[in-house]
């Protein structure tokens, strides 16, 4: 890893300057997923002492797996973060083409499109909660006339539909503006080369522009599956709490559930574990790709 | 644009002002609301034109709150957030820009391994070790504190990945110049390095803040004491704390003020803030 | 003021890699010194070792009496002109000239004082207030010398300064930087890849290549004696004719080569030491064909391939001859304008 050609040379310094952000990284990150290592492979302790912890090699996980709940939020969280990402990044990237045609407007729409991303998850969930109140909301109310019964309550489908939508909504404004900026690095020589080569505006897209922002697409399928697994515990929490009869309990819901509503521990970290192991793999991908972007 | 023709215009701004519609849509639908009396929620369909009600209602969810259903009085709240969101900013930056001094500037043993061990909190996010991270701060005494609030959050890989790729940009003759003229390393880190690295630290600052006050699962679970709730946890107490309908025009008002903040933020700071974002994450 | 002795200065960096070998050089008090090479040729290294910017690795270094081999660059008493100037980009052109004295407890009238006095003599008075963004490539060259003007150090450090500017200011700026050095008599180190530039400025120029001296001298011992191969290709522009010794021996009278040692076996003509004139006596006769003639106002380029040799060589002329490309043309060389080289060594023989 590179540092400047010369450097400051101090015996003490630079591990005084590091010293902050290690001691709170080491307390508070490196320790309890060390924690949560640890208590995956122990069935807990009775709150009397009575019955000591014991070490249960990897039976947490093995009931995990045999856990048609668990396997069903692995389905579940599978289908939120996918129906998310799609719905986010396709409305973002319409958008994004939309905006870039324009010269006069671009700053007004650019501005009425990222503040979205400023509101919280949580309340991202309420809104829309509230627009789908089944017995107030606006949207039951029209589907109520084209004769669909809408209701989150029970229906389970309805209820993901509208965690995905609530969670997508807020993360049209981060995609718009990566795609913008996507959008704006390609050279519009290379759009006038390819119109004087005979090609439609719908083929320029296709052939052209979608290729080249190929890899802006790539890294933000990444970041939003990772931000529709982890952050968008608010969405759940503040809305379906998960329901109805688990339809919207993704893993990140499962695990807080498990953990400080059901008061299972060794369950709680193992699912923590491979939580740890998804976001590793996703986050070397994303890696590589900051990598190749740095040194090209 | 090659051949910008009038439908393709008209089309694209259709598209547009139709999308954004969509987008302002859930939001507008709550400030009508928190204009409502109570009254409006009892009978039919939402209210899609304001009501009579404005000034009442934000003048209940900020001095009266909720005292039934357990939710303090929304100034409060509203503080505590405010509270958390600098604290969790001011340290990022501070911990981070210090930091990304050392492993920049500085040769020592360890560094690599220093490197790698900040590097890892990217790749542990509070959602995925709830438990034990909880049972940490409890061990400290830390719940119900603004400490226990904020400082578990404060370690960031983030920014001081970006305080990393701005110094490297840096040109090293500044450095040496400055030895040249007699600082040394503090020195040369607040003389020279901090006043280059404003427009970083401010566009950084924005997506801090909004991060800090949009903390949701956190407070939820080290906050007991509602002297210490935040503004957007709060609001899901408001809506599952009662036993019937939530009181939607409160809600709506709460929400709209928890919002208010970090919008405020984004649209005044919008060049920041995209800088901010694009350039924390590439 | 004070004088620089490298004692056989060299730089291993960690891996061993090699930068410089064995330097020795004595630069007198006030006198300009320039160092000139190719790129990596290690002279920009040598220049950050008597900064202080990078570790010296083998031999010792005095500035004055003192031996400065471990001291931190400010206290070596020393100011260094960088190439891209080194500006502080959010400090006034005062401040950037201010900010060594502030760190060094000048109090503010002194400061004051010293840089007026600086800013005058560079003509940057007016600009003080401005941020360097706001200054044209020259002017931020003059607050780059600024800056080390008015530390008053005991030697002035230059590392190609004048790169970055553009021909025409490139000329003035040489011209200011050697009058300022001649009238302050500051001991001066300066670093270029232009062999003009170094020609021009140096009172004592040397020559590196791959980390080690070929040559030391003033300006005109090394143009008109170069001590190896490599010097006479890389001082002078055009550079250096090299032709085969052998070649000169079948082509010319065995008398007019009886000066050069049996050792040579390569023979270097500068371009200007062809003439088109009459042999006098004793000179050789060179004859080609004329592949292309570049007329340049007041001087012109011919290119030769003489004949039996599978070289193009370039001869320059002080007018533009009335001549055809494609002409056989017969050029005269003076005998005492020979330079003899080994092959092997590289090193001039005689």
């Amino acid at each position: 890893m590179q540092t400047k050609r010369m450097t400051f040379s101090s015996k003490w310094l630079p591990y005084a300057l590091l010293a902050p952000q290690v001691i709170i990284t080491l307390i508070f990150f490196i320790w309890p997923s060390f924690q949560a290592l640890r208590q995956s492979v122990y069935r807990q302790g009775d709150a009397f002492g009575i019955r000591p912890p014991t070490f249960v090699w990897f039976e947490n996980f093995q009931a995990l797996f045999r856990d048609d709940l668990y396997l069903n939020s692995l389905k579940t969280t599978f289908i939120f973060s996918v129906g998310t990402t799609i719905l986010s990044m396709g409305v973002a990237l319409l958008f994004a083409v939309m905006v870039n045609r324009m010269i006069r407007s671009r700053d007004t729409y650019t501005t009425f499109l990222v503040w979205p991303y400023a509101i919280a998850p949580a309340i991202a969930g309420v809104l829309w909660w509230f627009i789908f109140n089944p017995t107030l909301g606006i949207l039951p109310y029209i589907l109520d006339m084209v004769g669909y019964d809408w209701n989150h309550r029970r229906n389970g489908n309805d209820a993901m539909i509208m965690v995905i939508i609530a969670s997508a909504w807020r993360q049209i404004s981060y995609n718009f503006l990566f795609f913008l900026a996507g959008l704006q690095s390609i050279p519009q020589s290379l759009i006038e080369a390819a119109a004087i080569d005979g090609a439609k505006r719908m083929k320029r897209f296709w052939t052209i522009v979608f290729p080249l922002l190929s890899p802006i697409t790539f890294f933000l399928m990444v970041v939003n599956i990772v931000y529709a697994m982890f952050d968008t515990f608010g969405v759940i929490h503040a809305t379906t709490e998960g329901g109805p009869s688990q339809a919207t309990t993704i893993l990140v819901y499962k695990v807080y559930r498990d953990g400080f509503v059901n008061l299972n521990f060794g369950s709680s970290a193992a699912q923590s574990v491979i939580l740890m192991g998804i976001v590793i793999v996703l986050t070397v991908i994303q890696f590589r790709y900051i990598e190749r972007r740095v040194n090209y | 644009m090659v051949d910008n023709n009038r439908w393709g215009n008209f089309f694209a701004h259709l598209v547009l002002i139709v999308g954004v519609a969509i987008v302002v849509f859930p939001v507008y639908v709550a400030i009508i609301a928190s204009t409502h009396p109570p009254g409006t929620f009892v009978r039919g369909v939402m209210p899609l034109l304001p009501g009579p009600n404005a000034w009442e209602n934000y003048r209940t969810v900020i001095t009266e709150g909720r005292s039934r259903a357990g939710t303090p009085p929304i100034g409060g709240m509203m503080w505590n957030s405010f509270i958390m969101a600098m604290s969790i900013t001011i340290g990022k930056l501070s911990i981070s820009i210090i930091s990304a001094f050392a492993i920049v500037y500085f040769r020592f043993p360890g560094r690599i391994f220093f490197f790698w061990i900040i590097f890892l909190t990217l790749m542990l996010p509070v959602e995925v070790r709830i438990v034990p991270t909880f049972q940490v701060v409890a061990d400290f005494g830390m719940l119900n504190s603004f400490a226990g609030l904020s400082i578990p959050l404060i370690a960031s890989a983030t920014a001081t990945f970006l305080f990393r790729q701005f110094f490297m940009t840096v040109p090293e003759e500044l450095m040496e110049a400055a030895r040249v003229d007699g600082a040394g390393p503090m020195k040369f880190f607040k003389d020279i390095l901090l006043p280059l690295s404003i427009t970083n630290i401010a566009a950084l600052f924005v997506i801090m803040f909004i991060y800090g006050w949009n903390q949701y699962l956190w407070p939820l679970l080290i906050t007991t004491d509602p002297e210490y709730y935040t503004i957007v946890m709060g609001i899901q107490r408001m809506v599952t704390g009662g036993d019937s309908e939530p009181l939607w025009h409160l809600v709506m008002a709460t929400v709209v003020l928890a919002a208010l903040p970090p919008v405020l933020v984004i649209l005044f700071m919008q060049r920041l803030f995209v800088k901010g974002l694009t350039e924390t994450e590439k | 003021m004070a004088s620089i002795t490298m004692e056989n200065l060299g730089k291993v960096y960690t891996g061993n890699v090699r930068a410089v070998t064995d330097v020795n050089i004595d630069i007198a008090d006030g006198e300009m010194i320039v160092l000139v090479g190719p790129s990596g040729c290690g002279k920009s290294t040598l220049l950050r070792m008597v900064a202080g910017l990078e570790t010296i690795t083998e031999g010792t270094l005095k500035i004055g009496d003192r031996v400065v081999n471990h001291l931190e660059p400010a206290e070596r008493d020393i100011a260094m002109v960088f190439q891209n100037y080194a500006l502080y980009p959010h400090m006034t052109v005062f401040n950037n000239l201010a900010y060594g004295l502030k760190n060094r407890g000048f109090n503010k009238t002194q400061i004051d004082e010293r840089v007026r006095q600086a800013a005058e003599m560079l003509e940057i008075g007016k600009f003080l207030d401005r941020k360097p963004r706001q200054l044209s490539g020259g002017q931020r060259q003059r607050v780059a010398m600024g800056r080390a003007l008015v530390r008053e150090p005991a030697a002035f450090l230059f590392d190609e300064p004048l790169s970055n500017l553009d021909a025409k200011l490139r000329v003035q700026m040489r011209v200011e930087i050697r009058q300022l050095q001649k009238r302050l008599a500051t001991t001066s180190l300066y670093v270029t890849h232009d062999q003009l530039e170094a020609l021009t400025m140096a009172d004592r120029l040397v020559v590196l290549n791959g980390g080690q001296i070929e040559q030391v001298g003033t300006p005109m011992e090394v143009y008109s004696r170069p001590e190896t191969t490599f010097v006479a290709g890389f001082i002078g522009s055009p550079a250096m004719n090299m032709l085969p010794a052998e070649y000169m021996r079948n082509t010319q009278q065995a008398d007019s080569l009886a000066h050069i040692p049996q050792g040579a076996d390569l023979i270097g003509i500068r371009p200007e030491d062809f003439a088109l004139d009459t042999p006098g006596d004793g000179d050789l006769i060179l004859t080609g064909t004329l592949l292309l003639l570049e007329p340049a106002g007041a001087e012109s380029h011919l290119h030769l391939r003489f004949d039996g040799l599978n070289e193009n060589m370039i001869v320059r002329l002080p007018h533009v001859p009335s001549v055809t490309e494609g002409q056989s043309l017969s050029f005269a060389v003076r005998r005492d304008s020979l330079h003899p080289f080994d092959r092997a060594t590289g090193k001039r023989v005689s």
